[in-house]
């Protein structure tokens, strides 16, 4: 084991897929030479060590960049491209949305797009809701798309590197913030499937399902509940498409109590679809109502104070476990 | 064209008030935990939003971007609303909401700001076409860098904007750089200007540190929007002395390339040239600079001293 941020962990991933398929290649803006030059980040130093043949900078241009991930991908090779912040998604949208997602099955499933979209995201760092803003509920909405979601180093690699030898386009939504919380990272060969969640903590009194950087809260809340004698059971969906509804719905009939928590805002966030399904197929188990621990229905604030009440709190959800015990 | 010593001493004064509102947020910024987020700075090219803004009437509108101090402060935007906003306090000009990064100030004909890149152009082109729809005799000006010129965005207001012959000016403050890519690293076209062929509007090149220059070029510009007869592409050529963001390290950008262009800095040249015609007087400068200065103090201690916004005023403002 190695302590690893995420972003050298998504780092070592990317060196060994590129190590192990020639027609792995990297585009973005700042992915080769950026205005940050830190270990911390998921690219690098991999322009000096792989050239600008593969690991190749582009001009500011979303549209162009997600449309290249497209046209490579359909040739067989296996772009793998970062659109900076998750907000300059929509920039990319049209490419990943109406055409990665789509092309596949309207060629009759003749056509493969085999490609990658990493995403920084997350609030916590000032800089307003054109840079914060989670958006997975939006990819995972649109059939033909992957949507993973990363909470900790290990998994990070070992999802990117499954994510890479997908034949399926997949969203790849890291939070900047788990760049710089170090975790232990397997030093051998592994892989982690897409659509398996994890259970990141046994309890027996309340399921919270969460992913990404709120897992931390979790941890956090499950901590402080534990010295109540409360005992949370954390699952991290880590990918939300496909969702591992078994993992998911094992853990509710045994606790009978659930909480799901995202930093994305509210209406139409994640957390409806995992409340869905868990009415649809656990109802009977359901001791007390679900309830949702999530951003509120507004853009991510600047100045401290507004931005810290965005961000959900191990507070909120031991408010809400509370509320349902 | 003859400018008037008034108008003159205008650049000269705005100028002034935005390299020194920087000046004193580089320093801020070495403070820990004083200014949230990323702090976006034009040192060295305020000529730009200096000339350009001396060209306009009150009614006249920009539609800006990350890099906006000195367009806003240009544009009459209060010091004090403005330092406050990026200290994030309730007083700032929009109550905490946005920091530096996307100032709106509807007060001077600046309503909103936009730090997603490309976003301004099709904004701008509407905000034009509102204009001409209500014939009224005033236009509006688009901020944006060289590499917002490679969004897909850009081109599309372009053509939409020639095709209605919109009184819009698109002022592109062409640094050299966007992000850590050096101009010809991520743009074939030698100059931005020519990119305004292809939309059949005109498209200039300008000396960008030259505020008189910019001061002329938006002028003309400004007159042919008035007139009806459509967008112009500016082009002023300068240079960001500072990294992209005060966290940049600015390891790609070489010392002898920043000195080059710290030596053509717009203060000195518009400055000497009006001492030398007599149009100042080295007291009357130096009375003009204690102001400014006091101007940037009195909004730094305003920030300082005001309240941060409450918690809940988080969920102000989202809908009208
Ligand atoms: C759509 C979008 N993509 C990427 C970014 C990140 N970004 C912010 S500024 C910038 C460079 C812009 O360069 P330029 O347009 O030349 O303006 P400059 O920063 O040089 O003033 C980039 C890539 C962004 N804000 N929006």
């Amino acid at each position: 084991m190695q302590p690893l941020g995420m972003g050298q962990a998504i780092n070592q991933a990317l060196r060994e897929e590129m190590r192990r398929n020639p027609d792995v290649f990297l585009a973005g803006e700042g992915i080769g030479v950026g205005i940050h030059d830190s270990p911390m980040l998921p690219t690098a130093g991999l322009l000096k060590d792989f050239g600008a043949r593969r690991v190749k900078d582009t001009p500011v241009s979303e549209a162009a960049i997600a449309g290249l991930a497209v046209g490579a991908a359909v040739a067989g090779l296996r772009p793998v491209v970062e659109i900076m912040y998750n907000p300059f998604f929509t920039l990319a949208s049209d490419m990943i949305v109406n055409h990665a997602a789509k092309l596949r099955y309207l060629s009759g499933g003749k056509s493969s797009f085999p490609l990658v979209v990493r995403m920084k995201t997350g609030a916590g760092f000032g800089a307003g809701c054109q840079h914060s803003h989670n958006l997975e509920a939006w990819v995972a909405h649109c059939p033909g798309l992957k949507v993973v979601m990363p909470s900790t180093p290990a998994d990070a690699k070992g999802l990117l590197k499954s994510a890479i030898r997908e034949p399926n386009p997949v969203v790849f939504i890291e939070d900047m913030m788990l760049y710089f919380v170090p975790g232990p990272v397997p030093a051998e060969e592994y892989q982690i499937p897409l659509g398996q969640a994890e259970i990141k903590r046994q309890g027996t009194d309340v399921t919270v399902v969460t992913w990404s950087k709120m897992l931390l809260v979790a941890l956090k809340a499950a901590d402080q509940m534990a010295r109540e004698n409360i005992e949370l059971e954390i699952v991290d969906l880590r990918t939300l498409v496909p969702l591992d509804k078994e993992t998911l719905l094992a853990s509710v009939r045994k606790t009978g109590r659930l909480v799901v928590l995202h930093e994305a805002t509210r209406t139409g966030g994640f957390a409806g679809e995992v409340a869905a399904v868990v009415m649809e197929e656990a109802f009977e188990s359901l001791k007390a109502p679900l309830r949702r621990v999530t951003g509120p229905d507004i853009p991510v604030p600047v100045s401290p104070p507004l931005e810290r009440f965005y961000i959900p709190s191990e507070e909120k959800l031991i408010m809400a476990v509370q509320e349902i015990l | 064209m003859q400018i008037s010593k008034s108008k003159k001493l205008e650049i000269l004064w705005s100028l002034l008030l935005s390299r020194r509102f920087e000046e004193a947020l580089t320093e801020l910024c070495k403070i820990e935990g004083k200014i949230p987020g990323m702090m976006i700075l034009c040192t060295g090219q305020e000529a730009v939003g200096a000339g350009v803004c001396a060209a306009l009437q009150p009614e006249d509108v920009i539609i800006t971007n990350h890099r906006s101090h000195s367009h806003l402060l240009a544009k009459g935007a209060d010091p004090k609303a403005l330092m406050a906003e990026i200290y994030g306090k309730r007083t700032g000009c929009n109550k905490g909401k946005s920091g530096t990064l996307h100032l709106a100030v509807p007060e001077v004909n600046a309503p909103c700001t936009t730090t997603v890149v490309g976003g301004g152009p099709p904004i701008a082109v509407g905000r034009a076409f509102a204009q001409q729809y209500r014939e009224e005799k005033s236009v509006t000006v688009c901020f944006i860098g060289d590499g917002a010129t490679n969004e897909g965005s850009f081109h599309e207001a372009l053509n939409l904007a020639s095709l209605w012959a919109l009184p819009v000016i698109f002022v592109c403050e062409n640094n050299l750089y966007a992000g850590a890519q050096r101009y010809e690293e991520h743009t074939k076209v030698p100059n931005i200007a020519e990119r305004a062929a292809g939309y059949a509007m005109p498209g200039v090149v300008v000396d960008g540190n030259d505020a008189l220059a910019v001061y002329t070029s938006a002028c003309e510009a400004r007159g042919r929007a008035v007139a009806g007869e459509g967008p112009t592409l500016i082009e002023y050529k300068t240079y960001r002395w500072r990294g992209h963001g005060e966290s940049d390290l600015q390891l790609y950008q070489p010392q002898e390339e920043i000195a080059a262009w710290q030596a053509m800095c717009p203060i000195p040249k518009l400055r000497g040239d009006m001492l030398a015609q007599g149009l100042i007087s080295v007291d009357e400068l130096r009375e003009m600079e204690h102001r400014i200065d006091a101007m940037v103090q009195e909004a730094i201690r305003f920030a300082e001293e005001s309240p941060y916004p409450e918690p809940h005023e988080a969920l102000e403002d989202v809908y009208a």
